[in-house]
């Protein structure tokens, strides 16, 4: 093997409390590609943010073509041939895309020759992408291609891209990674950071594992099962959620017609969505982030309270009726985002608890709330959840986004939902808590509670749902067993591939 | 480089010690403005913290701290609970003069008669007075989307003009030579607000003031209710998903600092002012709003900065008449309480980080 592009010896980088990255070493060769994986809170940030000049090692060397390379900041690494593709996109939704791409470099180029190298990269990369358009009105995969370019233009030796999957459907990914191969073919390394197992065997060449901050292994993905890696970024044996299959029983929610217009110009209407949920069962539903997957669980939770007759539970048409009303009735609810909706961040988890607990743990006598009861409640959910905080008195945001997932969602689980519906359980939660997380699901499915499951990883659905939906602009297709069904079919039903094209490899 | 930092759970210690920076800071640097104005800064310091409660004639300016305080008190705790939530009644102000004109109209439409109930029907009348008020914007709000803050402050000015026109007309003094204002109502017993213990200032509003210190204590700490407002000012989609009404919600707490400023109206009326004046309000609306904030938005918080408050609104009177300080000086000196509160505040929730930051 010749030099490799870039090769990290030993960088060591510490927090108060916490050391992030402890002498860490790899090496990436031009053109390859390479993943990085590992939980959240495994130092993978970290360890990227060093490499792209936001963070400065505490000890330790960098090496880019065998010379020293210590970026002080991101500029120094662009210029040195380090691009990223960051996981949240930082692009202004009232500038066309050109303009976007002008604001991040350093010396833009007038917007008309801009646009046209915008073109002809996109073009080239199989990224279609008109520079003209306005980025507010792109999807999720668009934006995350203006990102892609934005880094291509610079024509970088090493592009780092962080989870670029989770906001696409299959059909984009199949085609991100056909352009992520024909970059590799012209000599770029990539750095791949994930946690999507499959993705990393079907993409990468090679992968570094980190855990707790430190180097615990490195591997040929294609010759690894995703299994092995999983337990070598866990760290120990993983529990597949497991349950029996039982028979479907009585219908205990039904949807007829449900339609809901779009809270705002950046929401999506729900368009006359109808299911049937039966007790016992798990209905996963699929799509894309912005297709309505909000929007529904704002329906069922009683936030936007329905049209008569379009909710009904166990016989009781509950449209019209509030988030209270509805959790008296046993439909217990879980939105994605944690922070500021499932919790108040500066309140304590006492308080978080109380939220939605109130009713069903009889904590409210007559208006008056038994806060010593809520503190045990909220002691019973990190126990039981093994949510990692100081205690109860702790405040929301002072957890991370895994521990307070465990917490929002053990919550509600030990209210003993008849009806529960999910948006998005396993979010940024490490893989031994999202195998925990889901168990806790079936576990509830087992004891006779119907579950809708709304999520974007695939994987999860297909692993606990017995039956299958996908949102699509405000649409629920038509539920179908999930045993034995194919990705292709999933994509299809997800709304295909939203004009992209396939790389003119 | 200076950088501030969210800190990852609210500095408890900061909190408390917030507002006693707020006033040392205040000090300082109304000192230096004293100062700068010729005048001795200790000796005006002095004088407005420690002449009234310790000095020469502390029996007389005592009582003036309840007096003073109470309103203060009453109507802040009201404001206290619109403002954890997000509400922002700015029209206490026109709320108390509604309050006292409901309250004093009940009272003269009995005079002469004396009754034992004539007082507590002014007072419900007042409590009634300052709700109505404050229904007003709370009704635009939830059924067109209105803005509260324009709404309750404009109110104020509404409210000073009935003012204006009871003390002219319907309520003047018959017997009373045509000066404007009502007749004294400190002269009809039943409709007296008289002090509970003579010379000690405690009168019926002050009663009232603690007891809502305590019941907003109760309804924040303990009551449903109190949750709710305290949800929807820290997290509203949070407050919305766990089943707060947010209409309702607007309704009670703009209802409740309605009341309170309206009860305050009455207890001052019919108590230390006695008659209905053009100038009956004197700004007890708008400074109550510091107060809250002073008080931390907490109810034993707003007592105490109610209590200060009084203290340098008497403090500042005696420093104008016996040190020559200028009225001016004495606002400038109030408003840099506010504006040092919402300073140190900050650091509640952030630290300074000094020297070079890097994005974590």
């Amino acid at each position: 093997m010749t030099q490799p592009l870039l090769s990290l010896n030993a960088l060591t980088k510490a927090y108060p409390g916490v050391v992030a990255n402890d002498d860490v070493s790899l090496s990436i060769a031009a053109g390859e590609v390479h993943a990085l994986l590992g939980e959240n809170g495994a130092g993978k940030s970290t360890l990227v943010k060093m490499i792209y000049g936001l963070v400065r090692p505490d000890s330790g060397q960098m090496h880019m073509n065998g010379a020293p390379f210590t970026p002080s900041e991101p500029r120094a690494a662009r210029a040195a041939g380090v691009g990223m593709v960051f996981q949240h996109f930082s692009l202004f939704d009232a500038l066309s895309v050109a303009e976007n791409i002008a604001l991040g470099m350093e010396n833009a180029p007038k917007l008309s020759e801009l646009s046209a190298r915008i073109s002809a990269v996109s073009e080239a990369y199989g990224l279609p992408l008109s520079p003209d358009r306005i980025v507010g009105d792109l999807s999720a995969g668009e934006r995350q291609r203006v990102e892609i370019i934005r880094c291509l233009l610079q024509e970088p030796k090493l592009l780092i891209m962080d989870e670029p999957t989770s906001v696409l459907t299959p059909q984009e990914v199949e085609i991100l990674f056909k352009t992520l191969r024909k970059l590799s073919a012209e000599g770029t390394a990539i750095l791949y950071i994930s946690h999507k197992l499959e993705e990393i065997r079907t993409l990468c060449d090679s992968a570094t594992i980190l855990r707790l901050g430190k180097v615990v292994g490195h591997c040929m993905p294609r010759e690894t099962t995703a299994r092995e890696m999983a337990e070598l970024m866990v760290g120990k044996l993983l529990q597949t959620p497991t349950r029996a299959a039982q028979p479907a029983g009585d219908v205990l929610l039904s949807l007829t017609g449900l339609r809901a217009k779009a809270p705002n110009t950046f929401g999506m209407a729900l368009k006359d969505i109808s299911l049937e949920l039966r007790a016992g069962e798990i209905l996963g539903i699929g799509g894309v982030a912005g297709n309505g997957q909000d929007e529904l669980l704002a329906a069922l939770s009683g936030e936007r309270p329905a049209g008569r007759g379009m909710v009904v539970l166990k016989g009781e048409d509950i449209g019209p009726l509030g988030p209270t009303a509805r959790r008296a009735r046993g439909l217990l609810t879980a939105p994605e985002e944690r922070m500021g909706h499932a919790a108040a961040p500066d309140m304590s988890l006492t308080e978080n608890a109380m939220l939605t607990g109130a009713l069903r743990q009889g904590l409210d006598k007559g208006g008056f709330l038994n806060w010593p009861a809520a503190r045990q409640f909220a002691e019973d959910v990190i126990k039981q959840f093994d949510v990692r905080t100081p205690g109860p008195h702790a405040a929301a945001r002072s957890l991370s986004g895994g521990n307070l997932q465990k917490f929002v969602i053990g919550r509600e689980v030990m209210q003993r939902p008849e009806v529960f519906v999910v948006n998005q359980p396993t979010w940024g939660v490490d893989a031994s808590a999202a195998a925990a997380i889901r168990q806790a699901l079936l576990d509830l499915a087992q004891n006779g509670a119907a579950l809708i499951v709304i999520s974007q990883d695939l994987d999860e659905l297909m692993e606990i749902s017995d039956r299958f939906a996908a949102l699509n602009e405000g649409r629920l297709s038509d539920p179908r067993p999930a045993q034995g069904i194919t990705v292709e079919e999933i994509g299809l039903m997800m709304g295909g591939a939203h004009g992209m094209e396939v790389a003119h490899v | 480089m200076i950088a501030l930092e969210k800190r990852p759970e609210p500095s408890r210690t900061f909190s408390l010690a917030a507002p006693l920076l707020a006033v040392l800071a205040t000090m300082l640097f109304g000192g230096l403005l004293f100062a700068l104005l010729g005048k001795d800064p200790l000796e005006a310091i002095r004088t407005i913290f420690w002449e009234p409660l310790f000095g020469e004639f502390a029996f007389f300016y005592r009582p003036q701290l309840l007096i003073k305080g109470a309103p203060l008190v009453l109507i802040a705790i009201g404001l206290s609970l619109g403002f954890k939530a997000g509400i922002w009644n700015i029209g206490a102000e026109g709320q108390y003069i509604m309050g006292a004109l409901f309250g004093a109209g009940v009272g003269l439409a009995f005079y002469p008669m004396e009754s034992v109930f004539i007082f507590p029907l002014m007072v419900l009348a007042g409590a009634f007075g300052g709700w109505i008020w404050a229904m007003i914007p709370a009704v635009l709000k939830v059924k067109f989307g209105t803005n509260e803050i324009l709404v309750s402050l404009m109110l104020v000015y509404v409210a000073e003009q009935f003012l204006a026109s009871m003390s002219l007309g319907l309520m003047k003094n018959p017997e009373g030579f045509g000066f404007p204002g009502s007749r004294n109502l400190q002269q009809y017993a039943s409709a007296h607000n008289a002090e509970l213990i003579t010379g000690s200032g405690m009168h019926w509003g002050v009663v009232a003031a603690f007891i809502a210190v305590i019941f907003g204590y109760v309804l924040l700490a303990r009551h449903r209710l109190g949750f709710a407002i305290r949800v929807t000012g820290d997290a509203p989609r949070a407050a919305a998903f766990s089943g707060v009404n947010p209409a309702r919600l607007v309704l009670f707490c703009l209802g409740m600092s309605g009341l309170l400023a309206g009860l305050a109206g009455v207890f001052e009326v019919s108590g230390p002012a006695g008659q209905v004046t053009i100038d009956f309000n004197v700004g007890y609306g708008f400074t109550a709003i510091i107060v809250a904030f002073l008080g931390r938005l907490n109810p034993v918080g707003i007592l105490l900065a109610g209590g200060l408050m009084a203290l340098t609104y008497i403090g500042g009177d005696i420093a104008q008449s016996k040190l020559g300080l200028p009225a001016a000086a004495i606002q400038v000196f109030q408003g840099m309480l506010l504006f040092f509160l919402l300073a140190f505040d900050l650091f509640t929730n952030y630290r300074l980080r000094l020297g070079r930051t890097e994005v974590a």
